[in-house]
């Protein structure tokens, strides 16, 4: 049975740490608005992006001279999965769950008898990935500098995926990162970026006139697509990172408080006896003269 | 009164704009056009330039660089990777841009000088574009 200055040293260290995840939880929220505002304010740009895209796509894509990066390099033996972490635990199962789809998907190619190249954005995921994957790893991109992402930071990770893909480094191109849903929720996702994949059943909208030519604007705007699609994919991560620390830090203050509770009743019954055998022994003690 | 017609200007950041404009001034790559009200449905490429929206008797300007314009019936509306209001477009900012451009070229050169072919003049045409709006501005790019 541990002494009474035992479980008062216990209850004080659990109250610090209680103190320690309630602070980083209403850090969390704040950040999050901030991720969330982020995110709502790239939304826009993506959404007429990707119209756009979709259109030219639909109109070119069917002819020999499209761009590779629209129609493949024709065979999809290489496969690169670009798996988006965080730099930082502590935020639940956010990391574990992208970390879980990618090795799934790289199992499944590796089955299926393609080779598997893995790009890990964000410390966390190749530190997972090291283990088992390590001689899949081709490259890593350090973000632990960066404090609010930027679109220059997309453009950078997007630069590097084309120079690989230019290189012929690979013919498919996957990212994984969390979706946003909500504080509790975010869904780890799977999404092809190389060779472009579109909804098919966009409206063609308006005819429009193109100045260059089609295929020159699509040439044009196919990298910035890559580029767009990672910055998406940054913001919904970074904003689902909050979430998920914040619900992580939510659920460790709660955790925290239930422990306090217990020790106190340990401590309070440990003090009742140690109380009555002191009056055992006085007693005792005065019956015995 | 003048026609007028819905515009919006994004970036992948932020909204800049969305104003009721009677004519919008764009850098189109094959040069600048004015699009008004009635505009035929069209979609261009930007080059760096400077672009300007006139609505209800004022005028307001924006330095733009990379994406493109689309002009439908429903509006106006430029996706441009980057755009600064043009107050916001100092001397260091222009030289910061100015300074990225030159690297793109000097990486251009360099991939090119491996393989035979690359976008040098695009990058090239870049860096010029980009020294122009700062002239356009009376910002001289330096070095």
């Amino acid at each position: 049975m541990p002494s009474l200055k035992d479980l008062k040293n216990r209850i004080a260290s659990v109250k610090s740490t209680r103190k320690i995840t309630k602070a980083m939880q209403m850090v969390a929220a704040a950040k999050l608005r901030r991720a969330q505002d982020a995110a709502e304010q790239s939304r826009p740009y993506t959404e007429r992006f990707n119209a756009v895209l979709a259109g030219l796509a639909a109109s070119v894509g069917g002819s020999d001279s499209a761009p590779r990066l629209l129609k493949g390099t024709g065979s999809d033996t290489t496969h690169l999965l670009v798996v988006m972490t965080a730099e930082r635990g502590l935020c639940g199962g956010f990391n574990s769950s992208i970390v879980k789809l990618a090795r799934a998907e790289a199992g499944r190619l590796i089955k299926e008898g393609k080779t598997v190249k893995i790009l890990t954005v964000g410390k966390k995921g190749r530190e997972q990935l090291r283990r088992d994957w390590n001689s899949h790893l081709v490259g890593h991109v350090d973000m632990g500098a960066i404090k609010r992402i930027g679109y220059a930071d997309a453009q950078s990770v997007a630069l590097d995926i084309l120079g690989r893909f230019d290189a012929g480094e690979f013919d498919v191109a996957t990212i994984f990162f969390n979706r946003f849903q909500s504080v509790i929720s975010q869904v780890p996702t799977a999404q092809q970026i190389i060779p472009a994949a579109f909804d098919a059943d966009q409206d063609a909208g308006p005819i429009y006139d193109y100045e260059p030519g089609e295929e020159e604007i699509l040439a044009d705007l196919l990298p910035r697509a890559v580029a767009t699609q990672i910055f998406a994919a940054l913001l919904e991560n970074g904003a689902s990172e909050q979430g998920a620390r914040m619900s992580a830090m939510d659920n460790a203050t709660r955790n925290a408080g239930d422990m306090i509770d217990r020790l106190t009743i340990q401590f309070n019954r440990t003090r009742q006896a140690v109380i009555t055998n002191e009056l055992i022994e006085i007693i005792s003690g005065a019956e015995a003269l | 009164m003048a026609e007028t017609v819905q515009f919006d200007l994004v970036s992948p950041e932020r909204r800049l704009a969305s104003v009721q404009a009677t004519e919008v001034q764009i850098p189109g790559a094959d040069g600048d056009m004015t699009a008004m009200a009635g505009h035929a449905p069209t979609i261009t490429t930007l080059r760096p330039g400077l672009l300007r929206v006139v609505h209800g008797g004022s005028a307001d300007d924006y330095v733009v660089f990379g994406g493109f314009a689309e002009i439908g019936a429903a509006g106006i509306s430029v996706l441009a990777e980057q755009a600064l209001p043009r107050a916001e477009v100092t001397q260091d900012v222009l030289d910061g841009m100015v300074t990225s451009a030159k690297a793109a070229l000097t990486h251009a050169q360099g991939a090119a000088a491996k393989t035979g072919t690359g976008p040098v003049d695009a990058a090239a045409k870049a860096v010029a574009d980009l020294v122009a709006v700062g002239v356009q501005l009376g910002i001289a790019a330096r070095a």
